[in-house]
């Protein structure tokens, strides 16, 4: 079975799936509570997303493990592939496309389909100064989740979003970026 | 080619939201000749006189009390013409959470159907506002694109 199909069998027998205005406004008001706790500090608040996704990704990779059985991957294209296919499609039913390798083959852009299921209904407040379009990324949570989840099967990435339709931009674009493959180490002081 | 003015007031008898605009229908009276001095109209352009123009959020603001009386006796949203005011009609809308659609339109314009179509569609809008994260209630509403579609609706229904 293909990865595509084996995603929409676990999506359509194997999860739970709740309400999607509840998903979304329960995610929409933690973003608009940060802004208001870090006083409009826009870049903190993005901190605390990907910290929050972070430790998400921590935790959801051993559910998704165990949800899809998926083996290691030989390549970082199919570790990319795998996250869009699978990973997106079961936890949010979205399947990112994947282009943009650069050269080495070490990093990507996932470019999320619209509608994007966190930024439904929401529209960046319009201010004289334009701050929270110029530095807020309001997904960020998911650049913490993968970055998580990716070091949990020892990749190091670094994940950022480049372009956001909320703030204007044509599309909604990721960069998933691998640093180094960790070993494994075994904890000091256990050999 | 009747003239309106549609304001929404929040909880606290606060403007949210304003316009004035013009039906685009009956376009027929266009074709005809106007007197000279007169510009022809623009389609969707309100022409209230400017006496009857500067008054009319205070016309839409005393209608209030009419709203709140006729809010406990009716158990519709839609309250239907609850005023005049030298020949000024007033239709109110009020919804579940207690902001008030207020329109004020001359002439008898015998439309009470679009005009409850129009209020609804605006409803719908507004709870979308609504679920907007950063939009808090009683916020005045300047996301240009509700204002597109307020005017879209008002082409559409009146």
């Amino acid at each position: 079975m293909s990865r595509k199909a084996v995603g929409d069998d676990i999506w359509k027998n194997n999860v739970e799936k709740i309400n999607s205005e509840l998903f979304t406004l329960t995610y929409g008001s933690v973003v608009a509570q940060l802004c208001r706790d870090f006083n409009n500090n826009y870049h903190e608040v993005n901190n605390q997303l990907d910290k929050m996704g972070y430790n998400i990704g921590l935790r959801l990779i051993e559910e998704f493990l165990a949800k899809t059985g998926v083996r290691r991957c030989q390549t970082f294209k199919e570790t990319s592939e795998v996250i869009s296919k699978l990973g997106f499609k079961i936890f949010l039913n979205i399947q990112p496309t994947i282009e943009n390798w650069s050269a080495d083959g070490k990093s990507c852009s996932l470019i999320l389909p619209e509608p994007n299921p966190l930024t439904e209904f929401v529209e960046l407040p319009i201010t004289a100064d334009d701050k929270i379009a110029k530095e807020l990324w309001y997904s960020q949570i998911l650049c913490g989740v993968l970055r998580g989840a990716l070091q949990m099967v020892q990749l190091d990435c670094d994940v950022q979003f480049v372009k956001d339709v909320l703030r204007g931009d044509d599309r909604t674009e990721l960069r998933l970026k691998l640093n180094k493959i960790l070993k494994d180490e075994v904890p000091a002081g256990e050999d | 080619m009747s003239s309106y003015y549609l304001a929404i007031i929040g909880t606290r008898d606060n403007p949210i939201y304003e316009l004035e605009f013009a039906s685009f229908k009956n376009t027929t009276i266009l074709s005809s000749p106007s007197t000279p001095n007169t510009p022809p109209p623009i389609p969707g352009k309100a022409r209230f006189a400017p006496n009857v123009k500067e008054l009319l959020p205070f016309i839409a603001n005393s209608s209030l009390d009419l709203i709140e009386d006729a809010q406990f006796t009716s158990n519709q949203l839609n309250l239907g013409k609850i005023d005049t005011f030298y020949g000024i009609s007033i239709n109110a809308f009020i919804t579940p959470g207690n902001i008030k659609f207020v329109l004020c339109y001359d002439g008898n314009v015998k439309e009470e159907n679009s005009i409850r179509s129009f209020f609804n569609e605006i409803n719908e809008l507004y709870v979308k506002t609504l679920l907007n994260p950063f939009y808090a209630v009683n916020d005045a509403i300047i996301s240009p694109e509700f204002d597109l579609k307020v005017k879209q609706l008002a082409r559409k229904y009146l």
